[in-house]
């Protein structure tokens, strides 16, 4: 069977008997077996009793858990199955090691700037200012200037969302708190983006504090940050699009009595199935040629990255083919 | 002689499978399994040799099945004969290695799904062999990661994804 990922979007309680995980509150008991359960995502307000989170941890699924505006607040990461000490000290090398941190991070924003430019595309808009990032990044020498020329791609792309979406405005990326509805479901996407990645990197002997174009110093999985930026305009942002565009989420789905605009319960519920969505949305890899879903692609990315720490294969980042 | 070696009988059939394969084992990357291929080994593996005692270990080896008559005979259990070659050096690593203890004995591959068994012995010349290979095993494993290969069966290999996105 293949395991899932369940989002948990009303308030309860997360317990378990005998061999089967329930979730449960005043509509009722439902039970979920662990052998479904691929990864959580906590969005309601959420109690876990001791007994649920060791099974979880046992069967190694995380739990990821928002706060009720939708933030990201923190993983469950149970103690890991696949640990390679040669994998984490390797890992620390590349970046311990200047250049050798530089042609990842690099590598990191190449593809996140081809992506930006592909997403453009696919929409009908110009791509030549994204695209001439790229100038700036193959001269950047220092962390500082790859983030930089990181910037300027980003600031071209976001410029053409006024013209993409529809029925919302965009205007510029605010954060913490999003200004309009737009930004708003941007943020939710990312950090639900942002913990999907981490569960890949969970399944994999990739140390998820060792970054390179993040610095590991934070307290966060950077990691996961850096991976999350190639994946960000192609699942994040289109979903986006499409969920405006197509007015499936509108503006009674958010809230705004709050110092900023988020989405609502109901928004939120309808944002996560689409989400989900799209991570089990398969494209025809054409390397394995097979399919493959969107979340096997960040998998896929993790393995990439430890072929190339293990200097098997130098690693080149996932650029959208179709 | 038995000291110095800690070779584990996987790491032997590995060898005859694929290097890259017996490379990340060897250092401990390996793939949670997530195919029905082995959990159907594994369910195999458990459920046909119920009678006899089984998963002896001895050092780096694991052995299947060990039965007493007038020899010692051990098995190792098979869902397919795919990898016969692998399979018989791992069962003859086994016979080579209790026979550096001063144990004879006798080894049996088993494929329980085609009813089907073959005999292992250990003589002169399959000793040689086995030493050369028991030779090659530390070369590839210290060595850089041998590059992936395709070859058929890699499809079906839990190492598929890994080896070639």
């Amino acid at each position: 069977m293949r395991r899932k990922n369940f989002y948990i979007v009303s308030d309860g309680k997360l317990k378990r008997k005998e061999n089967t995980i329930y979730f449960e509150n005043e509509e009722g008991r439902r039970p979920i077996p662990i052998s479904a359960i691929y990864a959580i995502y906590a969005l309601g307000s959420l109690t876990v009793t001791s007994k649920a989170l060791s099974y979880l941890a046992k069967e190694g699924v995380c739990v990821h858990f928002f706060n009720r505006y939708g933030f990201y607040e923190g993983s469950f990461y149970p103690r890991e199955s696949l640990v390679s000490g040669e994998v984490v000290v390797r890992q620390a090398e590349h970046y311990l090691d200047r250049d050798k941190r530089l042609y990842l991070a690099k590598a990191f924003v190449e593809g996140s700037i081809m992506n930006m430019a592909r997403v453009l595309r696919k929409n009908g808009e110009d791509d030549t200012e994204v695209i001439s990032a790229l100038q700036a990044l193959s001269e950047a020498e220092k962390i500082d200037e790859v983030m930089g020329a990181e910037a300027i791609a980003r600031n071209a792309y976001y410029s053409k969302f006024d013209t993409i979406l529809k029925n919302m405005k965009f205007e510029r990326r605010s954060r913490q708190p999003p200004e309009n509805e737009a930004n708003a479901m941007i943020s939710f996407g990312n950090s639900l983006l942002y913990s999907a990645v981490l569960s890949e990197i969970y399944h994999t002997q990739l140390h998820p504090a060792i970054s390179f174009l993040h610095e590991p110093l934070e307290r966060r999985f950077s990691l996961a940050l850096d991976i999350a930026e190639l994946f960000k305009p192609v699942i994040v942002d289109r979903l986006v699009f499409n969920l405006v565009n197509r007015k499936v989420v509108t503006e009674s789905d958010f809230d705004d009595r709050f110092n900023g605009v988020l989405l609502n319960e109901n928004g939120r519920k309808k944002f996560v199935k689409a989400f989900n969505e799209r991570l089990e949305k398969t494209v025809k890899h054409r390397k394995l040629k097979r399919n493959v879903s969107y979340q096997r692609l960040i998998r896929l990315e993790c393995y990439k990255l430890v072929k190339h720490i293990l200097n098997a294969e130098k690693y080149r980042p996932f650029v959208m083919w179709w | 002689m038995i000291d110095e070696m800690y070779i584990r009988g996987v790491q032997v059939n590995y060898y005859f499978v694929c290097k890259t394969k017996l490379w990340l084992f060897s250092h401990n990357v390996g793939m949670e399994n997530e195919s029905d291929a082995v959990k159907l080994g594994k369910l195999i593996h458990r459920s046909v040799f119920d009678r006899d005692e089984k998963e002896i270990r001895i050092g780096p080896i694991a052995i299947d099945a060990v039965r007493k008559g007038d020899v010692v005979e051990i098995r190792e259990v098979k869902k397919s004969r795919a990898f016969e070659k692998a399979s018989y050096y791992q069962l003859l690593y086994y016979l080579y290695y209790l026979s550096k203890l001063g144990i004879r004995a006798v080894g049996k591959l088993s494929y329980p799904k085609q009813r089907k068994n073959v005999e292992v012995i250990l003589d002169e010349s399959s000793a040689r062999e086995m030493e050369s290979v028991l030779d090659d095993i530390p070369r590839v494993v210290n060595g850089e990661m041998p590059r992936p290969v395709y070859k058929k069966h890699c499809r079906k290999c839990a190492y598929f994804e890994f080896c070639f996105t």
